[in-house]
């Protein structure tokens, strides 16, 4: 076959280039399409502060609003100091020993594994071992376990990515370690360790494999960490697969989405003005 | 006395000797330029001077540097104390990316320092020890990485006087920075000569000997020469320094 001129490769290539991310940004406006079609018309305030009724058949979603938001909260308040202080550990008080790297290897093997083998490890672990039964606890552990390796990773790559001038500066003006990660490296590194716990955030919105084992899917208003909760991604998929109604099975999907959408869109947001005022 | 003594300092990279038998004073108030081909151990000297070295994985250190008359090797040395005497301006000006307030302050808030009133002061100080406090003044809250390359260098200069060090080390301070820049921070030496020792190391012979009062020579990690600058530069004792200066080498 005959090569190309530079040139015209450059324009297939751009050309090609162009295709792939239509597809892709083609299947993403799809997907978010089609759901907020046949969701949006199922939203109103009354679906967003009503408690279900019926198996979920009729009312709102709003007991499932506050069981999301609980086990994300929880989940995030466990899994980001944990991941953020093992990453720090990781990243400036070693030197890549081999404690160092079997530590990092436990938790890459931990990101790989599927979500559902998490739910059933909390079960076993959180519902009857500890007693602590179906809750928003064990749910909460269970997701901050799931996310620990991701929130790692991030943190991980971001405080690495913080250059090593900054920390000589900070050692040869007398500082400790400790005062040069604080002052210096974690707010260098601060956007792209939020980058990571907001699709952390992400994540344990749309969870259900491991929520569902954890959590169960109890409808009524939580009151306590012990209280059993639905999520919205669980109640999705029990209205969806037990055929309760599409309508509002739909109408869960769009918020969860809208939701997921507007976290991002408030970090990125937020990012660009820390990154703007600190560079 | 002399401020610095090293005695017999030898510096191994794992295996690799950067340093072989190093022996010097530094006198106080004085500016002791080294000079030499690059990768022959300049940088490294300095560092083990505020024993930055050592903080890399795999060296080894002998011989001894005594600061003050106290071996700063020794075992139970108190480094952070020790690196607030003995302050280190980079080759690259290198401001944290924080506001000209914070990086002004930041060692002084370190060291323990909070009181709002005590830090101005001290940073109007500092400022004004660069020059930079008339430019600066109503810029506080800018973040220091848009200042220009010498505004920078000369912030750095201050970030490290705002400590109070009694030594500033200078490993090619002017090295970025435009000739117009370097002449304003070479007349900037000379000023702090009154009240600080300073080791600068330099590639560039003339700044040498512009600037500094004492020079010495260094080549592969031994330091071949060292005396009184106007000597080195007119009747340097060792012919290695001679080929250096004349150019017939390096
Ligand atoms: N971190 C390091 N690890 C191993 N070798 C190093 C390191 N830093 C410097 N060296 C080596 O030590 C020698 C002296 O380096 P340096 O002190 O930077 O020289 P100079 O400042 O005079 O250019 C060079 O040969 C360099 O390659
Ligand atoms: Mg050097």
């Amino acid at each position: 076959m005959r090569r190309l001129a530079p040139s015209a490769e450059e324009k297939a290539a751009r050309a090609g280039l162009w295709a792939l991310t239509l597809i892709t940004v083609a299947v993403l406006c799809f997907i978010i399409l089609f759901i907020l079609r046949r969701g949006l018309p199922v939203l109103s305030f009354e679906f967003l502060t009503a408690n279900p009724v019926d198996m979920g058949k009729a009312g709102g979603i709003f007991s499932t609003v506050v069981g999301t938001v609980a086990l994300t909260v929880l989940a995030v308040l466990i899994a980001a100091p944990l991941g953020v202080g093992t990453a720090i550990y990781l990243t400036e008080y070693t030197w890549g020993g081999p404690v160092t790297r079997i530590i990092r290897f436990g938790a890459e093997c931990l990101a790989g594994i599927p979500s559902i083998i998490f739910g059933l490890f909390g079960f076993i672990l959180f519902v009857t071992k500890l007693k602590f039964g179906w809750s928003i606890l064990s749910g909460g552990l269970t997701l901050a376990f799931m996310l620990l390796p991701t929130i790692i990773r991030t943190s991980e790559e971001a405080i690495k990515s913080v250059p090593p001038e900054y920390r000589k500066v900070s050692f040869s003006l007398g500082s400790t370690k400790w005062q040069t990660v604080t002052r210096v490296v974690l707010p260098s590194a601060l956007p792209g360790i939020v980058t990571g716990i907001v699709l952390s955030i992400g994540r344990s919105i749309g969870e259900t494999a491991a929520t569902i084992f954890t959590a169960g899917s109890a409808l009524r208003l939580p009151t306590s960490l012990f209280s059993s909760s639905r999520t919205m991604a669980v109640h999705f998929y029990i209205l969806a697969r037990e055929g309760i109604s599409m309508p509002n099975a739909y109408g869960t999907a769009a918020i969860l989405i809208i939701a997921i959408l507007g976290i991002n869109l408030l970090t990125y947001f937020l990012m660009n003005r820390f990154i703007r005022k600190y560079s | 006395m002399a401020i610095i003594e090293v005695r017999d300092l030898d510096f191994f990279y794992g295996k690799f000797q950067a340093l072989k038998k190093i022996n010097l004073d530094i006198e106080r108030n004085r500016i002791t330029a080294l000079i030499g081909p690059s990768g022959c151990g300049k940088t490294t000297f300095l560092r083990t001077l505020d024993r930055m070295a050592d903080l890399i994985d795999g060296v080894s250190v002998t011989g001894r540097i005594l600061i003050d008359g106290r071996d700063i090797y020794a075992p139970g040395t108190d480094l952070l104390a020790l690196r607030k005497k003995v302050g280190m301006v980079f080759q690259r000006p290198n401001p944290f990316p924080l506001s000209v307030y914070d990086n002004v302050v930041y060692g002084l808030r370190v060291h323990g320092l909070r009181d709002p009133r005590a830090l101005e002061a001290r940073l109007i100080r500092s400022l004004e020890a660069v020059h930079l406090w008339d430019e600066l003044k109503s810029r506080l809250d800018e973040n220091a990485l848009r200042l220009s390359g010498e505004q920078q260098q000369r912030l750095c200069i201050a970030r490290l006087l705002a400590v109070e060090p009694e030594i500033l080390l200078m490993d090619e301070p002017c090295s970025a920075l435009d000739l117009a820049a370097t002449a304003a921070i070479e007349d900037l030496m000379a000023e702090l000569k009154k009240r600080y020792t300073i080791v600068i190391v330099t590639h560039n012979m003339q700044q040498a000997a512009r600037v500094s009062d004492v020079t010495g020579y260094f080549l592969l990690g031994e330091l071949v020469e060292i005396g009184e600058t106007r000597r080195v530069f007119t009747a340097p004792r060792d012919p290695r320094t001679e080929d250096y200066i004349t150019g017939r080498f390096g």
